[in-house]
């Protein structure tokens, strides 16, 4: 096995540690522990999920197939900010259609791509349960309710 | 009928989700009553709630927990189904947010029944803000000393995927896997999380528990039908005046839903169908909506009670594209370990994208029909059945607005 180029720090391994000593099996503790490297490392990269194999003693194919299932780990550098606009059923009928074509004019960029400077990665996804308050969309952790094309503009202002 | 907020009793305080404002509405009572209270007659007031399972399934909750092997001497788990996906449902994250004390008190007390020592909160990775809510609600009841004395909450943030919500799935989400189901039986109550014996419950269905304690089971079943208690939270979106949350007796109609709480039909202001259940419920038409919106009244309707996820469609909205919208979902959400349900959730979408883009065949909707139907009942969990009602009731109920399209 290469020598990992990503670390914790030893304050992020003590978490890890407390992580995994909440469950019966520490690899209960894998998707949380994803979720901290994907927040310390910015994407979870092959070597990201090779150094998360050995924390939790298991095959990187393992984590590699956990990785891969999920959609909120990102396996490819993402921008600064994610915007993913829910286009299910409730959006849909509240013209979810309008909002993401908005954001690709705006943006310039396709559903899945990140703009060239880097500060916006572009998703349409699933039901995001905030139905009663559609068209929505998240940006990174907050949801943004009700929108409508100036209110997206707005929004992306605010988005460095 | 429709007045009734016993969840939602505390919503409109800001500062609901706190401690000191859950104790200052009798906030614990409730699990101070059920510790004098023995388990088994805990799970029996229960039973005699008739409350039912609020997550999807609507499986009686207090005959759920009478399944825990009676000789067993190993850890149980309790596992609070959070992860909320169903396309149409908004209510656990209404609870979450405004009420994490009502599901922690709720977790005390059914612990208490099922003997369980340690509770996993599976919060879906999207609610960052409800989990933040009740991660601090957590803390509160650590310090204030409900929690960790004989029990302890562990909360749980999932990745991004809606057959997590399958209690199976969930469980092997939780146990560090990807989240394919498992076969049943065994069922989880006799081996679940980590292979010991575990309850799944949603988080609307605990957190009624307190007051099913609080006020007796007979109380609680008076409110609902002869054959479900209670009240529950209806999710209610799509083209209607005051979309949202309302709590109501399961009593109610479909039809006092819509007009009486959401004010009515809003587009052309003339329903064409109505989604009872979240999505993966059977469209019903608007002659359908004299139903009452209880789990057996749904059944009788040829639908289901799901989520309570009510999307409300008027006159001017495309079946077809809803459809190729639903269709998509299902397509992109299949775990992949099926057959049936992988090759058809898949192939039914391309078969519906081009009859909504203008290139469908005369055979493509008897083709679907017939696709949908073989694999219906036939792979290890209900996601597939629960793609198949959509794609069934559309199509049945609406298929000239599909032949219309392929005439083109
Ligand atoms: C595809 C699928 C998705 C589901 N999603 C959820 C969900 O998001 N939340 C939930 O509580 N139950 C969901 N369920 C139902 C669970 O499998 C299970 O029945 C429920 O969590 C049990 O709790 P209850 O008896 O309190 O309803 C889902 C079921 C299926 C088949």
């Amino acid at each position: 096995m290469t020598a990992s180029r990503v670390q914790f720090s030893g304050e992020q391994l003590a978490e890890v540690r407390r992580l995994q000593a909440l469950y019966p099996d520490r690899r209960g503790a894998l998707l949380p522990v994803l979720h901290m490297a994907q927040d310390a490392f910015g994407w979870v990269s092959l070597d990201v999920e090779e150094y998360v194999a050995e924390l939790f003693d298991l095959s990187p194919a393992h984590v590699h197939e956990v990785v891969t299932f999920y959609t909120l780990y990102f396996r490819q550098p993402k921008g600064r900010h994610v915007v993913a606009v829910c286009h299910n059923l409730s959006c849909h009928l509240a013209g979810a259609k309008t909002i993401l074509g908005h954001l690709k004019t705006r943006l310039g960029v396709e559903v899945g791509a990140t703009t060239p400077d880097g500060r916006v990665t572009l998703l349409a996804v699933e039901c995001l349960c905030a139905c009663e308050r559609a068209p929505m969309m998240q940006v990174d952790d907050r949801y943004e309710l009700d929108l409508t094309p100036e209110k997206v503009d707005r929004i992306l202002e605010g988005l460095r | 009928m429709t007045g009734e907020r016993i969840l939602m009793r505390n919503f409109d305080r800001p500062d609901s989700h706190t401690l000191a404002a859950y104790r200052a509405t009798g906030g614990y009572a409730a699990w101070a009553k059920a510790q004098g209270m023995e388990p088994a007659a805990i799970t029996e007031e229960v039973k005699a709630s008739n409350l039912r399972g609020l997550g999807g399934a609507g499986f009686p909750t207090g005959t759920k927990w009478s399944f825990i092997p009676k000789g067993h001497t190993g850890p149980v788990y309790l596992v609070i189904n959070a992860d909320e996906g169903e396309p149409g449902t908004f209510k656990d994250r209404y609870l979450l947010e405004r009420d994490p004390h009502a599901l922690l008190e709720g977790m005390l007390i059914a612990a208490r029944a099922i003997r369980a020592a340690t509770g996993f909160v599976y919060i879906r990775g999207e609610y960052v803000e409800p989990w933040r809510r009740f991660d601090a609600a957590v803390r509160e009841a650590y310090d204030a000393g409900y929690l960790g004395k004989g029990f302890d909450v562990v909360v749980h943030r999932g990745a991004g995927a809606y057959i997590c919500g399958e209690e199976t799935g969930l469980i092997s989400s939780l146990e560090g896997k990807k989240g394919w189901p498992k076969v049943k039986p065994p069922f989880p109550a006799i081996k679940g999380a980590f292979g010991m014996p575990t309850i799944v419950n949603n988080v609307e269905t605990i957190s009624h528990v307190p007051h099913i304690i609080d006020r007796g089971g007979a109380w609680f079943a008076a409110l609902g039908t002869r054959t479900q208690g209670g009240t529950r939270m209806f999710s209610v979106s799509g083209r209607v005046a005051r979309p949202g949350v309302y709590e109501a007796s399961v009593a109610i109609t479909l039809r006092q839903l819509i007009d009486d709480l959401a004010g009515g039909v809003t587009g052309n202001g003339r329903l064409k169908g109505v989604v009872p259940g979240g999505s993966s419920a059977p469209i019903l038409r608007a002659d359908e909506i004299d139903v009452t919106m209880d789990v057996d009244g749904l059944r009788n309707a040829g639908t289901m009670a799901g989520s309570a996820g009510v999307v409300v469609m008027d006159e001017t909205v495309s079946i077809p594209e809803a459809l190729l919208v639903v269709a998509r979902f299902y397509a992109h959400e299949s775990c992949g370990q099926c057959t049936p349900c992988r090759e058809s959730t898949g192939w039914i979408y391309k078969m519906v994208r081009r009859i909504v883009e203008g290139r469908g065949r005369k055979e493509d909707l008897d083709t679907i029909l017939d696709v949908a139907r073989r694999g219906a009942g036939t792979t290890i969990c209900a996601f597939y059945d629960g793609a198949v009602g959509p794609y069934l009731s559309y199509i049945e109920k609406f298929r000239d607005e599909f032949e219309a399209l392929i005439a083109k």
